[in-house]
């Protein structure tokens, strides 16, 4: 057959070689890939989504940081027993915010796309500490050192630039007072008005016990806090949210 | 085509550069003990978790990509940077293009760009995103590195003194390429300073759900498999003594692989908020892509016609043709683990960490060593290596660490994946969470009992290859080179 006879060609040129493998190897990524950008079903329309209050957005970091993602996925699948474990199914627009995503792909643990509200702050703080002080048949490492380290913050305001670079919506007002939002959600004593008015339905509360310094602890209970929280669910159909 | 590589090229028509070869390979075998040491750390931790030690940097989340990365980047890279250079140069009978020196920058740039993530993710730097960890400098500087590398891999090939462009490098050139778009793509972030560590990624939920796994599974289509195909396809052949079974299949394998293979990301995603039409083409073409891999299996295998004896007294050659029977294993378990239908049960839970490890245990590590027990002996002139015979003890005891690590990973996950579904007569969810973890137990001691096997392995790999270098020569294999049972070389080559 005349093919193989062409293919001498691609054999003896490495430039056409080189050419022909680059075209090859970005066809399927491309019809996959950016048809995610332009079809606008892709992700549902729901209220609630907002970005990251600078403290669960640092708590977020210490999540990626930890590689709490390597043991937890925060996907619900639309499966019936997954629903009744953790609730409702996981929607795009719920990590649309999120740089990056971190569905995981691992369950060592449980999802924790939906733990939000699932326990109380002591409950997380002391599960942290120790998970086997509170779940004994746990295999989670403890992180007892995040309640003994102060949360660096000086520079939240520059992660909210960076995440506002790449499409967050963080507007000039919420970059302003990001150390001082950050501060009051950990020590609602400092005044949450302009917060919630920034965050609607930002957990605030003195997370660790410890109201003087801001900790990693509070950080990452505030972000716990607020995961699965942020759509309202009873007011949607499921017909609402079909893609 | 296939006679080019029968033919004894003369080391001293053509100056080879050897002695970055025989670097990689030594960092090969160093990385290979690293990345199955942490390996085992990071099973045992799992099996009891108060060896997460208090400080935080060696618990199992800062470890786990410690583990992955030394494992695919260092170990695996290691290994095709080495054996491609060696490769390149032998068939295109041309010396490396850049000279010593650019080699030499390429070897330390790789080894410096290993420090600087393994370094990053003790200390908590990551991008969280699975085998691309590295933060925006070290990926900054992998760039550079992998240009250097694709400069040096093309400029050997433009000047080669044969005719054709041999089939391993069109594998390992594929590999290059596709690894160099899918690194830069993937790693499109914004730093919050240039003098911090830290970067948000360019995309953002579902959108960097994908691209992420359009890089991760390609990460494993182009790193692993093309790659180490470009490994297959010259080492067996020379350690068989006999042509590539079919130069068609072997170019139907190569277009075929890399054409699909870059369609199947969307499988890691199913069920989830990615659109369906997009995991419905990633399984597609998922289970489409069986086809060119046993393609390749079948040319990898069938090369050995006429020779199959020599599995019987040939280690070396033993490692590698089983390397391409794990390859034809795993990559039918994975397209059946792209059904959804299969998926719904198999994601989220070990099944898949024991399918990774079939192909990065039989495959990867397998075929790998087998090129380094080919050529150490060449590189240092030596007429073979120490002995044979603790080859083959490798072998055995690696392989029964494969057969511990899948099995126990197919029964946990398995097991896993169908208590999270069941229900009682009541209607209510059979078990909580945190029994299904307590379920796991005695599976993850077997699978580190596999792990621990694996790196005594490895072990006795490090001592083989040492007396190797050292010159020294075991009874036994000196005798078997007087029968005649192995293949001698000629010293120079
Ligand atoms: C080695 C795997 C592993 C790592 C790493 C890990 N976890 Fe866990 N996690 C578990 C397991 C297993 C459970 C279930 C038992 C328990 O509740 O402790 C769990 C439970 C949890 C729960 C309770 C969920 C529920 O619905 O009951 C939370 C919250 C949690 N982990 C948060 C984290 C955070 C935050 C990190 C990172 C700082 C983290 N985990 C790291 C394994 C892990």
């Amino acid at each position: 057959m005349s093919l193989w006879k062409h293919h001498e060609h691609v054999e003896k040129n490495s430039i056409l070689l080189l050419i022909l493998i680059l075209i090859t190897v970005s066809i399927g990524g491309i019809v996959e890939i950016v048809p995610l950008y332009t079809i606008e079903s892709t992700i549902e329309e729901v209220e609630g989504v907002r970005p990251y209050s600078p403290l669960e957005l640092a708590g977020r970091n210490i999540y990626i940081r930890e590689g709490c993602y390597s043991c937890h996925s925060q996907q619900v699948r639309p499966f019936r027993d997954e629903v009744e474990r953790y609730g409702h199914y996981s929607l795009a627009a719920e990590s649309m915010y999120d740089h990056p995503f971190q569905w995981g792909s691992k369950r060592t643990g449980p999802d924790l796309a939906r733990v939000g509200g699932k326990y109380s702050d002591e409950w997380h703080v002391a599960h942290m500490i120790e998970p086997q002080a509170v779940v004994p048949e746990s295999i989670m490492p403890p992180y007892r050192f995040l309640i003994e380290k102060e949360l660096r913050h000086d520079d939240i305001a520059d992660h909210l630039r960076a995440n506002r670079a790449v499409g967050v919506p963080y507007t000039d007002e919420m970059i302003e007072n990001a150390v001082a939002d950050l501060r009051a959600q950990a020590n609602p004593e400092l005044g949450i008005d302009g917060l919630l008015e920034r965050y609607p339905n930002a957990h605030a509360a003195n997370f660790d016990g410890n109201p003087r310094v801001v900790t990693e602890m509070d950080a990452l209970v505030a972000y716990l806090q607020i995961l699965g929280r942020m759509v309202d669910f009873s007011q949607y159909e499921v017909e609402d949210l079909i893609q | 085509m296939a006679e080019a590589i029968g033919r004894r090229e003369t080391a001293a028509a053509v100056a080879y550069n050897e002695e970055v070869v025989r670097w990689f390979m030594l960092a090969t075998v160093f990385w290979g003990v690293v990345a199955f040491l942490m390996g085992v750390v990071i099973a045992l931790q799992l099996a009891y978790p108060w060896l997460n030690p208090g400080p935080e940097y060696f618990n199992f989340g800062r470890l786990r990509p410690v583990h992955t990365s030394a494992a695919i980047f260092a170990f695996g890279g290691n290994a095709l940077l080495g054996t491609s250079l060696f490769v390149v140069q032998r068939t295109c009978r041309a010396s490396l293009f850049g000279g010593p020196g650019l080699a030499a920058f390429l070897f330390w740039g790789y080894q410096f760009f290993i420090l600087l993530a393994a370094s990053g993710y003790v200390l908590g730097i990551t991008q969280s995103r699975e085998y691309a960890e590295p933060e925006w400098y070290a990926d900054l500087w992998l760039t550079i590195i992998w240009v250097t590398y694709l400069v040096i891999y093309l400029g050997t090939i433009i000047r080669r003194r044969e005719p054709h462009i041999y089939v391993a490098n069109w594998f390992y050139l594929a590999f290059i390429v596709t690894i160099a778009m899918l690194h830069i793509v993937n790693n499109l972030a914004v730093p919050v300073s240039i003098f911090g560590t830290k970067s948000y990624s360019a995309f953002s939920g579902v959108q960097d759900a994908l691209t992420q796994w359009w890089y991760g599974h390609n990460a494993v289509g182009f790193f692993l498999t093309a790659g180490f195909l470009g490994i297959m396809y010259y080492f067996i052949p020379k350690r068989a003594d006999r042509p590539v079974y079919s130069y068609r299949l072997s170019i139907v394998h190569f277009w075929s692989l890399i054409f699909l293979y870059i369609w199947a990301g969307p499988h890691h995603l199913h069920y989830t908020a990615l659109p369906e039409w997009t995991q419905t083409l990633g399984m597609t073409f998922s289970v489409m892509l069986w086809m060119p891999s046993w393609g390749g299996m079948i040319n990898g295998l069938m090369t050995l016609s006429g020779a199959w004896d020599k599995l019987r007294t040939d280690p070396v050659l033993r490692f590698l043709v089983v390397s391409v029977g794990f390859y034809g294993m795993s990559t039918f378990e994975g397209p059946v683990m792209s059904i959804r239908a299969v998926n719904g049960l198999s994601h989220y839970t070990d099944w898949t960490i024991g399918h990774v490890h079939s192909g990065a245990l039989g495959w990867v590590a397998f075929i790998s060593f087998g090129a380094v027990y080919h050529l150490v002996p060449r590189l240092w002139n030596q007429r073979e290596l120490y002995s044979l015979k603790l080859v083959s003890y490798h072998f055995w005891i690696s392989t029964i660490g494969i057969v511990l690590y899948i099995t126990s990973m197919w029964i946990s996950g398995i097991m896993q994946g169908l208590m999270w579904r069941a229900y009682d007569h009541l209607g209510f969810l059979q078990y909580s969470f945190v029994e299904t973890v307590e379920a796991m137990h005695p599976f993850y001691v077997v699978r580190a009992l596999g792990g621990v096997l694996f790196l005594i392995g490895s072990l006795i790999m490090v001592y083989n290859v040492w007396r190797t270098i050292r010159g020294d020569v075991s009874v036994e294999t000196r005798e078997a080179l007087r029968q005649g049972a192995v293949a001698a070389p000629a010293p120079a080559e």
